[in-house]
């Protein structure tokens, strides 16, 4: 039985790290992503994708320039984001800005759409949050229009109408790869599905298994729509290191702190250790040595079919020397241990995928 | 063993709202026997093929409909947009508030954020002819869905319930139980506001003692005392008046 492809993403948010007791600047953090990226092609990756942020402690707020310093300092491996907050850029500026880098890269631009889990784009550059769900259709309406059928006329309420509209420089027919990104929300699967677009899971608490019914909501929803299959893809959040007591220690250092922040935010506690622990050992952190996030990568690729992933490497204060170590050994460990057991696999009978589930099963959505 | 009764019928649960928290509840729910109508904020056909994967044997209508022909009805949409409730509807019934505020979603809204009222107080006042409880709102929508145990499982995680009327607090226990949670009575609807984001409970995944002592400790935590000292204002402000 041949077994599925699977590709691999680094994604970063520039999150500013630190280098012994020093915190980097903002201008270093940029650099040092570029030179990040370049060693994600160096051991093997086969995606860079930045995210799109504007607060203190990430340097990923223009994306698409920092992405065109990595196309010229690269030869390989595919750009992408994690992700774009549609709901406030300009689909035709952002149209620009990709084809462009997509024309540098020689044919290396993706994109991955969506909501984002922070808002401050929103205030900054005057948009209001409860528009989201309008702001957001319209714009992936126009920005699909202008992908997929140029010259564009069109009319909406979030922006000036267009009439017989070209942009240059024009992108490769049927536009870039661009995929859906979603939390949770079942009406966001549905969208994705009916523009037909990739759907990329952002899951980052909690067992992943639960999106087993968004997968197949998406592909019952594709079939519906007459539409071919599409890949789905996860977003994680992880550190590698050499063992998993390592792991587990440096990124808690980090990951403890920026939690406990989230929180004071959003109105929530801060997570204790017992529930970290938790999110190592069922959860939906990839923090560990290559064997463990090999082996829980690979069970992602049965529970929900996924044939990418995408690990987020950096979070705020992480040491320079672990951001490193994860991706040198996210390529050159994980990467193919990952393909080797899936090829080993392939030859085996195929066991029955939700047998494990069944602790979970009330309220899981197989029961 | 004692003869086996025959189970009373169990009340037609409606939920509006078929995102995140709305597919799970029905899902333990219908898991339990419940008879569950649903619905989003637009018509029955947007939501039928998430119904029929995410919660298969839930009953897609519209919001009208669910709120007309539910027994009781868990409101889990988002808050901001509270007053696209069918109040008329839910006259008379019992009505579980599972909102939050959630500035991401609903916009930085001083109505929404007052620390002198309990936003399940404000739906109260929307639905003046409904009996309101809060229930479901604290624990996030992951955990709802991975925690369901048996009745009687050690460890079991509880939700907090708040609400004005004893008869009221035992149906939604009732239910809470039946979704596979231990329920813990933490007070009236004006003490809800302990259930809230920015309190202690909000988020919080614990067994039944843990809820339990988190709702105590409430008043002696920062959030107690910033709302309790809002509240003494207003009742001072409130004698002035009357004065
Ligand atoms: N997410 C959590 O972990 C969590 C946990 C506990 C409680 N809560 C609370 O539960 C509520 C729902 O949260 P969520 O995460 O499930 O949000 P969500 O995934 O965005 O789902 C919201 C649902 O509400 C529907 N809706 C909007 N207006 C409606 C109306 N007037 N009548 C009926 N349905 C309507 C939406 O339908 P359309 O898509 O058609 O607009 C959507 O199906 C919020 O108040 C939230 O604070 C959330």
């Amino acid at each position: 039985m041949p077994t599925t492809p699977i590709e691999f993403g680094l994604n970063s948010f520039g999150d500013v790290p630190t280098d012994g007791s020093r915190t980097l600047s903002d201008a270093e953090t940029v650099r040092l992503v570029v030179e990040e990226a370049k060693k994600a092609e160096a051991v093997g990756l086969d995606v860079f994708s930045l995210g799109e942020h504007y607060r203190e402690g990430y340097v990923d707020s223009a994306t698409p320039v920092l992405l065109a310093g990595i196309a010229t300092a690269t030869e390989r491996i595919r750009l992408g984001t994690a992700v774009t907050v549609l709901s406030t850029n300009d689909p035709v500026r952002l149209y620009n800005e990709f084809s462009t880098l997509d024309a540098l890269s020689n044919g290396r631009a993706q994109l991955v759409l969506g909501r984002a889990s922070q808002t401050q784009s929103f205030p900054l550059f005057g948009y209001n949050l409860e528009d989201y769900e309008t702001l957001f259709e319209e714009k992936l309406d126009l920005f699909m229009k202008l992908q997929r059928e140029m010259p564009v006329t069109w009319e909406g309420t979030v922006r000036a109408p267009l009439v017989e509209q070209t942009l240059h420089p024009t992108m490769r027919p049927g536009g870039i790869p661009t995929w859906i990104g979603v939390g949770g929300s079942p009406n966001s699967v549905i969208r994705a599905a009916r523009y037909g677009l990739p759907l990329m899971l952002a899951i980052i608490g909690g067992e992943p298994h639960r999106f087993a019914g968004h997968v197949d909501l998406y592909h019952r929803a594709l079939d519906q729509f007459g539409l071919p299959r599409q890949p789905v893809g996860q977003h994680a959040l992880g550190l590698i290191a050499d063992t998993d007591e390592e792991a587990a220690e440096t990124w808690w250092h980090s990951w403890q702190p920026l939690i406990t922040m989230m929180g004071r935010e959003r109105g929530f506690y801060p997570p204790t250790r017992e529930r970290y622990e938790l999110e190592l050992a069922t959860g939906a952190l990839f923090v560990g040595s290559p064997e463990t996030v090999a082996q829980k990568i690979v069970r992602m690729t049965k529970e929900l079919q996924i044939s990418r992933f995408d690990l987020k490497y950096d979070i705020g204060g992480l040491p320079v020397d672990a951001r490193a170590r994860t991706i040198e050994l996210f390529g050159t460990k994980v990467a193919p241990r990952v393909r080797e057991l899936l090829a080993a696999e392939g030859d085996e009978p195929q066991h029955d995928e939700h047998a494990s589930h069944d602790l979970y099963r009330i309220g899981s959505t197989h029961a | 063993m004692p003869e086996a009764q025959p189970t009373p019928a169990l009340p037609t649960i409606g939920i509006l709202g078929a995102g995140k928290v709305g597919t799970v509840l029905s899902r333990l729910l219908l898991a339990a026997g419940y008879r569950v109508l649903i619905a989003g904020s637009g018509s029955p056909t947007k939501i039928a093929l998430i119904i029929d994967v995410l919660a298969p044997g839930a009953v897609p209508l519209s919001a009208d409909e669910v709120a007309r022909d539910a027994d009781i009805v868990i409101l889990a949409l988002p808050l901001g947009k509270y007053r696209s409730i069918p109040a008329e509807q839910l006259a008379g019934k019992l009505v579980i508030d599972a909102m939050n505020y959630w500035w991401e979603i609903d916009g930085h809204r001083a109505d929404l954020s007052d620390p002198r009222t309990s936003t399940s107080e404000l739906i109260q006042s929307f639905l003046p002819d409904s009996r309101v409880v809060k229930a479901f709102n604290h624990m996030g929508y992951h955990d709802l869905d991975e925690g369901p145990r048996p009745e009687g499982t050690p460890g079991r995680k509880a939700i907090g319930i708040a609400g004005d009327y004893d008869a009221d607090l035992t149906a939604a226990a009732a239910l809470v139980n039946a979704a596979g949670f231990d329920p813990v009575r933490v007070g009236t609807l004006r003490d809800s506001i302990l259930l809230e984001p920015g309190s202690e409970l909000f988020g919080a995944n614990l067994p039944a003692e843990g809820v339990q002592d988190a709702a105590t400790r409430f008043p002696e935590t920062a959030r107690g005392r910033e709302v309790a000292a809002a509240r003494a204002d207003a009742d001072e402000d409130e004698d002035e008046d009357a004065a």
